[in-house]
């Protein structure tokens, strides 16, 4: 059996992971506490990809990084960047696919936890980053956990944006569900069972996690 | 010196109404705000730490603007420590790790150690404030905002649903602190008994407006009244008894029997808050021996 696809669904899941971790505080912190009118605007475009089809979203990125277009030439020509059908625009479309499910526990927790806890913080001296970091995400770390959990799962399930935008190169874009796909095509459907058997035993094992996590944390009060 | 002139717009049960507040509190003040709910007393104190903005108006403390022309001072740079309803000690710190972090020094200094020893919370320090009883946390956001060693001291209701015990215990400790550490305090507080025996000074609040202010006998006692000694208390009984009535009245945690005539307490009903005054006789005082 080919581990290669394998491997590269849990890079690309990983990869992916830990960027949106690191955007999505930011992201959940400034929605949090922002009075802007923009803000439902921002909070529709993260959800997005929750209701669109991921073709939508494929073709989208299809054709905005296409070196054939304005936008996708000129990350060519400056930042000698293809994202077409190569790994890095794979992290790139997969990170605004997973967004919502990273920023979704990370902002109902952090809207959850009482004002007074940050505003105590604050006058006792500490900025926002430090108040961010000493206090708010410690009584929030269950939500992080499953925002990591969910987004790392997602990422490993997803088929159709990685399809339109990576297409099928073996060790760049050939992910675990493409692979499967693949190998229906070609009749092989040993192999197909294979990839689907191992796929389905992580999604248990992983959501599994989840919701014993979350069980574990309501009987401790934490969010 | 803190210099309110104050006029914000809230929204309350009964559509918006305007609190307008024009006040001065001197240093080393402890003042409490006293009215029912809905007066604006929780805002005047949001006002003040700068978590809420004026519509009109400056804040102005020792001669320093806090707030004015709609620039406002950092929360961080105002030295208050605020003692919320809620307490707001932080669930994933240890009491101490609480008291630790309020304080401005880095490493474990003496000053927490003693908070922790005067608020009696050692056998507490290494536990988490959801594990600890409503009075418990109480201690720890008290000793908390005195590690902050604040300027001004800010309490929401601090003693509110806590058993007499721990409440005149408490009311030593916050007296002993606004004492030694020269704080300007700022209390709402609903129990008379509390005001009287904690403020030099009320402000009495209703419908965003200050309707009166002074000193607690001023503001809570008749004025023609110059009783040899005065308490105030809460009724918690009223008996008919042939003629008199006796009247249960409960003084901190003393409960003392009044006797009455029918027609002085017409308009006495249980739970109001009374005055016991006597000017008629001299009253023995002898030491307790313990």
């Amino acid at each position: 059996m080919d581990w290669q696809p394998l491997i590269l669904t849990f890079q690309l899941a990983f990869i992916t992971t830990l960027l949106l971790f690191i955007i999505a505080i930011p992201i959940s912190h400034w929605l949090c506490f922002t009075k802007s009118k923009f803000k439902p605007v921002i909070e529709t475009l993260i959800s997005m990809p929750l209701v669109l089809p991921p073709t939508v979203l494929g073709f989208y990125f299809l054709l905005a990084f296409s070196p054939g277009n304005a936008f996708g030439s000129w990350l060519d020509s400056t930042l000698g960047l293809t994202l077409v059908f190569s790994f890095t625009g794979l992290v790139l479309a997969s990170m605004i696919y997973s967004l919502p499910f990273m920023v979704h526990p990370i902002l109902s927790a952090m809207s959850n936890l009482p004002d007074s806890l940050s505003n105590a913080s604050y006058l006792m001296g500490y900025g926002k980053w430090r108040t961010l970091f000493k206090v708010m995400l410690p009584n929030i770390r269950t939500s992080l956990i499953s925002g990591i959990i969910l987004s790392f799962a997602h990422t490993i399930g997803e088929f159709g944006v990685v399809l339109m935008i990576g297409g099928n190169i073996p060790g760049k874009t050939k992910v675990a569900s493409i692979a499967i796909y693949d190998e229906v095509e070609s009749m092989n459907y040993a192999a197909a069972n294979r990839y689907s058997l191992i796929l389905f035993a992580i999604a248990f094992v992983i959501l599994l996690s989840v919701y014993i996590l979350n069980r574990n944390s309501k009987n401790q009060g934490l969010l | 010196m803190i210099e309110l002139v104050i006029k914000k717009r809230l929204q309350s049960t009964d559509g918006t109404m305007t609190l307008i507040l024009n006040e001065v509190i001197n240093k080393g003040d402890f003042v409490a705000l006293y009215g029912p709910s809905g007066a604006g007393k929780t805002s005047t104190l949001q006002l003040l730490a700068g978590l809420m903005k004026p519509d009109e108006g400056s804040i102005k403390v020792n001669d320093k603007y806090w707030y004015k022309n709609s620039k406002s001072l950092p929360l961080q740079d105002r030295n208050i420590a605020y003692m919320f309803q809620d307490y707001a000690l932080f669930p994933n710190m240890t009491v101490r790790e609480n008291i630790q972090f309020a304080s401005k020094e880095n490493s474990s200094t003496p000053l927490v150690s003693n908070l922790i020893k005067e608020m009696q919370l050692d056998e507490l320090a290494d536990k988490l404030p959801n594990s600890l009883s409503g009075g418990q946390q109480q201690r720890v956001a008290l000793a908390r905002a005195m590690a902050q060693e604040p300027d001004i001291l800010l309490l929401d209701e601090p003693l509110s649903a806590l058993d007499t015990q721990t409440r005149l215990s408490l009311q030593n400790h916050l007296a002993e602190f606004h004492r030694s550490m020269g704080l300007t305090t700022i209390m709402i507080s609903h129990d008379i008994s509390e005001i009287v025996k904690l403020a030099d000074k009320v402000l009495k609040l209703e419908k965003g407006k200050v309707i009166e202010s002074g000193s607690p006998e001023e503001v809570f006692m008749q004025k023609e009244l110059s009783g040899k000694f005065k308490f105030t208390g809460e009724v918690i009984n009223i008996k008919q008894q042939g003629f008199l009535c006796i009247v249960t009245v409960l003084i901190q945690n003393n409960q003392i029997k009044v006797i009455a005539q029918k027609t002085e307490i017409e308009d006495l009903d249980i739970g109001e808050k009374v005055v016991v005054a006597s000017k008629a006789f001299n009253p023995i005082i002898y030491k307790l021996n313990k």
